[in-house]
C-alpha cells in the first residue's frame, strides 16, 4: 500500500481514506506493508507495518509541501531531480520512489499480491514497483489533479502527465465516486471498462464518544436558542471548496430569512477573500471564521450546526458530509460531490446555483419538519456505509488481479 | 348479517352471469414547479407554465396523452364496438380534465365516444383527488359535488358509484357515502379486512343501508399493472391465454365478479405499448367474452346484479398502495403532516376571500400527489416512488409545496391588508 499520509498526520480525507480501508483489509486477511513519505508514530495501525520512506518529521509535511499541494511541481522527470533535496514535493517523491525500489531489491519484503497506490502523489512509486515485481497495479483516485484546481484552470500539467502515466500504466483503476470516474474517462481518456467505482465510507465507532460542548462556540449557541439556525462548513479554503458562492448563497438567503448564521471552520488560501466577500455582500456579521480547528473545536464546529453545506465545485468524494451526518446536522451537498451518489437523505443543488442554495437554506431554517426529517434519514442512512464492503470490493478485485489467475 | 346460502327465491341471482368489473382511475396533478422563496410573494403562477421537464405539467400531458390516453381510448371504444358485452368504468379527476381541455380537448371527446355508448360509466370522487376527507368534512364534500358537476357538465352523465382518493377507504366513508346516496363504493380487497372472504362478491359496508361494497382483486389487477413487463417475474410472458385461465380460477363455479381496479396510465404510460399490453389487453377481453357465460359489469351493474355475501368491518383506513396498503405514502412523516395540516389550516380563511384563483389555487395544493412526492420511504418502496416522483428528493417536493403555500398565505394577507375580509 502506498499512501502520503494516515492519520493524526493527515491534513485531509486521504489519510482518514487510508486508515479506515487498511484497517478493513487487515480485518478481512490482508497483510499490509504501508509505505509513508514522512516518519513518526501512528497509534491504532498495529494491523499492518509501516514503513518510512524519509526521516522527515511529519510536521515538515504541513510546513513545506501539503499533501494536496501539486501547484509548485516544475520537475517531470524523476531523473532530473536531486534526490537530497527533500524542501521540495518532487525530492521526497524521488527519495519515496527509491525507497519502494530498494525495499523491493533487498527482499526485505515478499512479492505483493497488489501493489495499491494511492493519488498522484504515490503513483510513480507503484508504476515502479510493478517493473520490479510484476504485481499488478492498482490506483485508486481520491482526487485528480483537476479537482484540486477548482474551476479556475486545469492545474499543473506536470502532475496531469503524472496522473497520465499512473492511470495508463495501472491494471485497475478504483475511483471514489462516479463523478471521479467520470473525470478519469473524459478528461484523461481512460477506457470506462478498467474503472471500478467504489465509494469510501465511515466508520462511526472511531469518531469515539464524546460529549458536545456547547461552550466551544457560546456565542452561536446564544443565537441558536434565540431562534437562529447555524450553516456550517468544515474545509479546506480552496477555489475546488466552491466557497465564494456558498457566502454568495448566504447572502442571498438573508434576503429573505435574517436568522441564519455561517460558520466557516478551516483555514486556506482564500480566507482572506472570503473575508472580503463577506463585508463586501453586507453579511460580515453573521459570517464566522474559526481558523484551522483540530480536536474539541473540529468536533464541536460539526455539533453546533443545524445544517452542513458541501458547497465543493469538484468533490470526488467528500467525507466530511459523512462526518456531518454522523453528528446530526441536515446536509446540502453540491452536485458535484460524489458523496451525494451514496447518501439519499440530503438536498442537492449545483455549486454556482445561488439562489437554489439559497432557496434551501431558507426552507430548512424556516421549517421544523423539514429540517427534523433530513436530519433523522440521513442519520439512519449514513451509518449502513461501512468500510468493510469497501475493503471487500478491493480484496475482490485483487484476487481477480492475482498473477496466473483466469480473468 | 347475512345467510351465506341464500333463500330459495333469490336463486335467480345465481343465473346471473359471471362478470369482470373493470375499473380504470385517470389523473394527472398540477405539480408545483421549482417555486423559490424568491418567487413568494413576487409571482403567483405555481403551475407554469415553466421550463423543468419533470415537472412541466403541459409536456408530461401531451406524453401521456400520446402514449396512454389516445391510444388506450381507441381500443376501449373498439372493444366497445367489437363486443356487446363489453364494459368498463372510469373516474377521471378534475385536476385532469382541466389539462385535456387546455392541452388536448380530442381525449376528451375520446372519453365522451366512450361514455355515449352507454357502456362507460363515470366513477364519482374528488374533484381535486385529495385527502380532504381525513382533514375537513366540508372541503371533502366541496369537492366531490364540483366533481359531480364537472361530470355532468362534460359528460352529461350522473355517477353513483364512489371511489376515494387512492381507493383510500374505512367504515366512516362507507357510512358518508350511503347517506350521501351512493350506490357502491369500491375499496382495496386487502386479506386483513377479508379474512378467509374472497374478493369476488359484492358486500355490504357495516352500520350502512344501501350502499354495497366492490373489492379489488388486487392480485389478478397487479399482473397486469405491476407484473406485466416485469421480466423477473416467473409467470413472464404474460398472455391472455394464461390470464383467462386465472380470472376463471378465481372465480370458481360460484364467484360472481372479479374486481378488475388499476390507473389508466398503466396501458401505455406506465406499461409501454411495445411490451404488447394493448394487444393483451384486446385479446383478454375477446377471450373472456367467447365464453356465453361470461360478461363485464360496470360499477353500478355489479352493486345493482348481486345482493351482498356479507357486511365487511373496516375499522382503519386502506389503500390500494404499497405492501402496506395505507396511507403512509402520502401521511407517513412529519414533512407530509405538516404540509397538509398548515393547507388545511387555510381553508376557512381562503373560502371568505371568494377570490376564486386564491380558491383554485389552494384546492390544486390539496391535490394527494404534492405529498406522495414528499414520501421518504425509500428503502422498501422507494422503486415505486422514484419512478412516480417528478421531483429530485422529497425534501425539493416538500421545499416547493411549502413557498407555494406560503405564497398562499400572503395573498391571503393582501386580501386582510385591503379589508376584503
Amino acid at each position: 500500500m502506498l499512501g502520503w499520509e494516515l492519520p493524526p498526520h493527515n491534513s485531509g480525507g486521504l489519510g482518514v481514506a487510508c486508515y479506515h480501508l487498511s484497517k478493513a483489509l487487515a480485518q478481512q486477511g490482508a497483510s499490509i506493508d504501508f509505505v509513508l513519505p514522512y516518519d513518526a508514530h501512528h497509534p491504532g495501525t498495529e494491523y499492518m507495518t509501516i514503513h518510512a520512506a524519509t526521516s522527515l518529521n511529519p510536521i515538515h509535511k504541513f510546513g513545506i509541501m501539503g499533501a494536496y499541494d501539486s501547484k509548485s511541481v516544475a520537475e517531470q522527470d524523476l531523473d532530473k531531480v536531486d534526490m537530497r533535496d527533500l524542501q521540495t514535493m518532487r525530492g521526497v517523491q524521488k527519495r519515496y520512489v527509491t525507497f519502494v525500489e530498494r525495499m523491493i531489491k533487498s527482499k526485505k519484503i515478499d512479492v505483493p499480491d497488489a501493489i495499491h497506490a494511492h493519488d498522484w502523489l504515490t503513483m510513480e512509486a507503484g508504476m515502479r514497483a510493478k517493473q520490479l515485481t510484476d504485481a499488478p497495479l492498482i490506483v485508486h483516485v481520491h482526487a485528480t489533479e483537476f479537482d484540486r484546481a477548482g474551476s479556475f484552470g486545469s492545474g499543473n500539467p506536470i502532475v496531469h502527465e503524472i496522473e497520465y502515466q499512473g492511470l495508463m500504466m495501472a491494471d485497475r483503476i478504483i475511483a471514489v465516486s462516479g463523478i471521479t470516474k467520470n473525470i478519469i474517462i473524459h478528461r484523461y481518456g481512460i477506457p470506462a471498462d478498467k474503472i471500478e467505482v467504489v465509494h469510501n465510507a465511515i466508520d462511526p465507532s472511531s469518531m469515539g464518544t464524546y460529549d458536545y460542548d456547547g461552550r466551544t462556540y457560546r456565542y452561536l449557541e446564544s443565537l441558536r436558542r434565540e431562534g437562529y439556525t447555524v450553516v456550517s462548513t468544515v474545509t479546506r479554503f480552496t477555489a475546488q471548496k466552491g466557497l465564494t458562492q456558498l457566502v454568495k448563497g448566504m447572502a442571498r438567503a438573508c434576503e429573505r430569512y435574517d436568522k441564519l448564521v455561517l460558520l466557516l471552520a478551516g483555514d486556506g488560501e482564500q480566507r482572506d477573500e472570503l473575508i472580503a466577500l463577506t463585508a463586501e455582500l453586507g453579511i460580515s456579521d453573521k459570517v464566522f471564521f474559526t481558523g484551522f480547528v483540530r480536536g474539541k473545536q473540529w468536533r464541536d464546529a460539526y455539533s453546533v450546526a443545524d445544517v452542513f453545506v458541501m458547497s465543493s465545485v469538484s468533490e470526488p468524494f467528500g467525507l466530511t458530509a459523512l462526518e456531518a451526518a454522523h453528528y446530526g446536522s441536515a446536509l446540502i451537498i453540491s452536485k458535484q460531490s460524489g458523496v451525494g451518489e451514496v447518501l439519499k437523505s440530503i438536498m442537492r443543488y449545483d455549486f454556482w446555483d445561488t439562489d437554489k442554495l439559497a432557496d434551501q437554506l431558507v426552507g430548512i431554517a424556516t421549517s421544523p419538519a423539514l429540517s427534523h426529517q433530513l436530519r433523522d434519514d440521513v442519520k439512519r442512512e449514513y451509518a449502513r456505509l461501512s468500510w468493510h464492503d469497501v475493503a471487500r470490493k478491493c480484496m475482490h478485485l485483487y484476487d481477480r488481479m492475482k498473477i496466473g489467475a483466469t480473468a | 348479517m347475512y345467510a351465506l346460502v341464500r333463500p330459495y327465491e333469490d336463486w335467480g341471482d345465481c343465473m346471473s352471469k359471471r362478470g369482470i368489473a373493470l375499473y380504470l382511475h385517470v389523473h394527472q396533478p398540477w405539480r408545483v414547479r421549482d417555486y423559490t422563496v424568491f418567487d413568494t410573494a413576487e409571482n403567483h403562477d405555481y403551475f407554469g407554465p415553466f421550463s423543468e421537464s419533470h415537472r412541466n405539467n403541459k409536456e408530461i400531458f401531451e406524453k401521456v396523452a400520446n402514449k396512454s390516453y389516445r391510444p388506450m381510448t381507441k381500443l376501449l371504444k373498439e372493444l366497445l364496438d367489437t363486443h356487446p358485452d363489453f364494459k368498463v368504468s372510469l373516474s377521471i379527476t378534475g385536476t385532469l380534465l382541466e389539462q385535456a381541455e387546455q392541452w388536448g380537448p380530442d381525449v376528451i371527446d375520446s372519453f365522451k365516444a366512450l361514455v355515449d355508448t352507454g357502456r362507460c360509466e363515470i366513477v364519482a370522487e374528488t374533484y381535486y383527488h385529495s385527502l380532504a376527507f381525513f382533514y375537513s368534512r366540508s372541503e371533502f364534500e366541496h369537492q366531490v359535488e364540483k366533481h359531480r358537476q364537472k361530470i355532468r357538465d362534460t359528460f352529461g352523465v350522473e355517477t353513483s358509484v364512489f371511489r376515494n382518493t387512492e381507493l383510500s377507504y374505512d367504515n366512516n366513508l362507507a357510512r358518508w357515502a350511503d347517506e350521501f346516496g351512493f350506490k357502491g363504493i369500491l375499496s382495496e380487497g386487502w386479506d386483513p379486512i377479508l379474512g378467509w372472504r374472497s374478493p369476488n362478491y359484492v358486500y355490504k359496508p357495516v352500520g350502512t343501508k344501501n350502499i354495497k361494497l366492490l373489492m379489488k382483486n388486487y392480485r389478478l389487477s397487479d399482473d397486469v399493472a405491476f407484473r406485466f413487463s416485469n421480466r423477473a417475474w416467473e409467470e413472464f410472458p404474460l398472455t391472455a391465454d394464461k390470464y383467462d385461465n386465472w380470472v376463471n380460477a378465481a372465480l370458481g363455479d360460484d364467484g360472481e365478479v372479479i374486481n378488475l381496479f388499476m390507473d389508466f396510465e398503466t396501458f401505455g404510460e406506465n406499461i409501454w405499448e411495445d411490451t404488447g399490453i394493448f394487444n393483451f389487453f384486446r385479446d383478454f377481453v375477446g377471450r373472456w367474452l367467447a365464453n356465453p357465460a361470461n360478461t363485464f359489469y360496470t360499477a353500478s351493474e355489479a352493486c345493482e346484479t348481486f345482493e351482498p355475501a356479507d357486511e365487511i368491518d373496516t375499522p382503519y383506513t386502506t389503500t390500494w398502495a404499497d405492501t402496506e396498503r395505507d396511507l403512509s405514502a402520502w401521511l407517513g412523516n412529519g414533512m407530509q403532516h405538516e404540509a397538509m395540516r398548515h393547507l388545511y389550516d387555510l381553508e376557512g380563511d381562503i373560502l371568505r376571500t371568494k377570490d376564486e384563483a386564491l380558491i383554485s389555487d389552494w384546492r390544486r395544493l390539496t391535490t394527494s400527489d404534492h405529498a406522495y412526492y414528499m414520501c421518504t420511504k425509500y428503502f422498501t418502496d422507494g422503486d415505486v416512488h422514484a419512478y412516480f416522483s417528478p421531483y429530485e428528493s422529497p425534501y425539493d417536493a416538500f421545499l416547493y409545496f411549502i413557498n407555494a403555500l406560503r405564497d398562499v398565505r400572503f395573498r391571503l394577507y393582501e386580501h386582510h391588508r385591503h379589508g376584503d375580509l
